[in-house]
């Protein structure tokens, strides 16, 4: 049988319990330790009755039993995280952080995958960059210096959790980096709905952009391409308007739907961003112990 | 005698009216005027407010920084006022700097039922000695209740006042005596209300809310603001001399200001066309009504059908680019009827 990387979670809100339930079925990681704070939450519920060890010291716990993993993901905040990275790197552990701490390289795995591995320290960005850089990546392959990109993605209430909902301008503000970063181009605009509608709505992400004479075959060629790359670990993720040239701009849209592990399948943000980590995570497992 | 504290959105929402193309010409001659009058906040910006300037909802021809100062410029004793949607300003792109350019007081707004995006906004304004207040949009779309619990929390980040806006001019008096009366005793804090025209009822909605306790009332001057407009400033000054409230503006300039202001900036004086009243009646953010005429044109649709399934989907202020989609969709089903 496969030798599987063993991981903690920390961090017991709606991310890190999708992720538990995610790392259950992987063939490449075992969850050996989920942290938080309180044994009350529902997600350490959740924990307790699949039998994964629980604690409620946090990174503490952590520092207290290194023996216990190699990687940890680290669903917390962002101003936790900074605090966090301190110490997984002091312990010799490699970090996945979930949060828009943007301590470590940025990752998006149908982007740089293989380069982001040579870190310790790995940032997934957000679910919005998750969702829109691998496309803004795409056009910034076809136009070199695109002058201008803007996002923006609407996410139900209900899967906005107190942690997301605190970082606002974190996920605004390294949306933003990351596309510009991997995009190459010279301004990025980044903004985030949150819509109350019930039934919840699915997370969608809007990308527009400023283009001198876009080159709408191979833009269309290659963001199908690209949509192909991603659908291989978010498997919710269609492209629901292709691009689209109109009122000088370009325009295409993208819906994620979750699998439905934690919450409903209205959550594509958090099924994206953990698709994204469960990613990262299960190629360190290849190359590092198999 | 009771006091009203106006609040004028003219540069702001109209803003929405115009494409967010307001020259620093148009602000100087405004901020002049309505300081002369004895209006005690202006609100300046892009109609989405600070940082929203987009493909999204719309570029602004100046920016946050030019728009500002140039108001700041022109205001001595009128206090500077902005709108701030947590999700697309940041503190640190945006806020800090407007400060920085002189903003005396923000308004931090979300959609109705999330008011703990604020809690950051708030408290730095606070933080920083400038008075901060709570902007609940789209509040037809919630009840009583849930008002209050929002505002709760808005009151404990440390606002100073909680406003409800109507921002798709939906609300009826009866929904304005509702919310508000139910909000004022539950608060330690004014509570004000942002009306919108769509049905014809701005200056009567706005009245209701007054005698239903609040304190802190929305006008633009000959209503300039988004889709049918808001309630009319100078009305409102009027009505409420009449019926004996002190707002501290003069009437005779401010009717001055109303002139200057259609003279220099007003294009079209709002009117409830059709499709406010669709607008209005589908819940549609009022915000949307130019981009859905526009891409209604440009894909040969009836707008208010394009309204009505907004209107459905839910929609809040930000989603604009839903209606690009709803479109094609609208569209691929009347190709599709064709076939059948």
């Amino acid at each position: 049988m496969r030798k599987k990387l063993k991981v903690a979670i920390l961090g017991t809100g709606n991310i890190g319990t999708d992720l538990l339930i995610k790392i259950m079925r992987s063939d490449y990681l075992q969850c050996t330790a989920f942290v938080g704070r309180n044994l009350l939450s529902k997600g350490m519920s959740k924990a307790i009755n699949l039998g994964v060890k629980v604690s409620d010291q946090s990174i503490d716990f952590l520092k207290n039993n290194p023996e216990l993993y190699e990687l940890v993901f680290d669903a917390t905040t962002a101003q936790q995280h900074v605090m966090h990275a301190k110490v997984l790197k002091e312990l010799g552990k490699i970090a996945i952080d979930l949060t828009p701490a943007k301590v470590g390289i940025l990752c998006v795995p149908s982007v740089n995958l293989s380069e982001a591995l040579k870190d310790d320290n790995i940032n997934t960005i957000t679910c919005g960059g998750q969702a829109s850089i691998p496309l803004a990546y795409t056009l910034g392959q076809v136009h070199p210096n695109i002058e201008y990109i803007e996002v923006v993605s609407a996410i139900s209430s209900k899967s906005a959790g107190p942690g997301t909902r605190a970082n606002l301008d974190e996920y605004v503000e390294t949306t933003e980096a990351g596309i510009k970063y991997f995009s190459k181009c010279q301004k990025s605009k980044v903004m985030l709905i949150l819509n109350p509608a019930i039934p919840c709505i699915d997370m969608q992400t809007t990308i527009q952009a400023i283009i001198k004479n876009p080159d709408m075959v191979r833009i269309n060629l290659e963001i199908n391409k690209m949509v192909g790359n991603i659908q291989k670990y978010v498997p919710g993720y269609r492209l629901l308007v292709p691009p689209t040239y109109e009122g000088g701009r370009l325009i295409m849209t993208v819906k994620i739907k979750g699998v439905g592990d934690y919450l409903p399948s209205y959550a594509g943000n958090l099924d994206i961003i953990n698709c994204a980590a469960i990613a990262i995570a299960e190629e360190f497992s290849k190359t590092k112990i198999n | 005698m009771n006091t009203i504290h106006i609040h004028d959105v003219s540069l702001r929402d109209g803003s929405h009216a115009i494409s967010h193309q307001l020259t620093k010409e148009q602000i100087i001659a405004y901020c002049t005027a309505a300081n002369n009058a004895g209006i005690a906040t202006m609100e300046v910006g892009h109609g989405n407010g600070l940082g929203a300037s987009s493909i999204q909802v719309g570029l602004s021809k100046l920016t946050d920084q030019e728009m500002i100062t140039t108001a700041k410029e022109n205001l001595t004793s009128t206090k500077l006022a902005i709108h701030v949607m947590p999700g697309f300003a940041t503190i640190n792109k945006d806020l800090r700097n407007a400060f920085e350019w002189g903003v005396d007081l923000v308004r931090v707004a979300c959609h109705c039922t999330e008011a703990d995006i604020t809690e950051r906004h708030i408290s730095y304004a606070r933080e920083r000695g400038k008075e901060a207040i709570g902007a609940l949009m789209m509040t037809h779309m919630a009840s009583k209740e849930t008002l209050l619990e929002e505002a709760l929390k808005m009151q404990t980040y440390g606002a100073e006042g909680v406003v409800l806006y109507d921002s798709a001019g939906a609300y009826l008096p009866k929904d304005v005596h509702e919310k508000i009366s139910f909000l004022v005793p539950n608060l330690n804090i004014p509570v004000g209300f942002h009306a919108h025209n769509n049905l014809g009822i701005a200056i009567a909605n706005s009245l209701t809310a007054i005698e239903s306790g609040a304190q802190i009332i929305d006008g633009a001057i000959r209503g300039f603001g988004a889709g049918a407009g808001n309630a009319q400033l100078e009305v409102l000054v009027a009505v409420l001399q009449k019926l004996g409230y002190e707002t501290g503006i003069s009437l005779y300039k401010i009717l001055d200001a109303a002139e200057i202001a259609q003279e220099k900036i007003i294009k079209e004086l709002p009117t409830i066309n059709n499709l406010s009243i669709i607008s209005g009646l589908s819940g549609v953010f009022s915000g949307f009504s130019k981009h859905v005429a526009r891409i209604a044109i440009e894909n040969n649709l009836d707008p208010r059908d394009i309204f009505i399934e907004l209107g459905k989907r839910k929609v809040v202020a930000g989603q604009e680019d839903l209606i690009v989609e709803v479109a094609i969709e609208l569209k691929n089903n009347k190709i599709n009827n064709l076939k059948h």
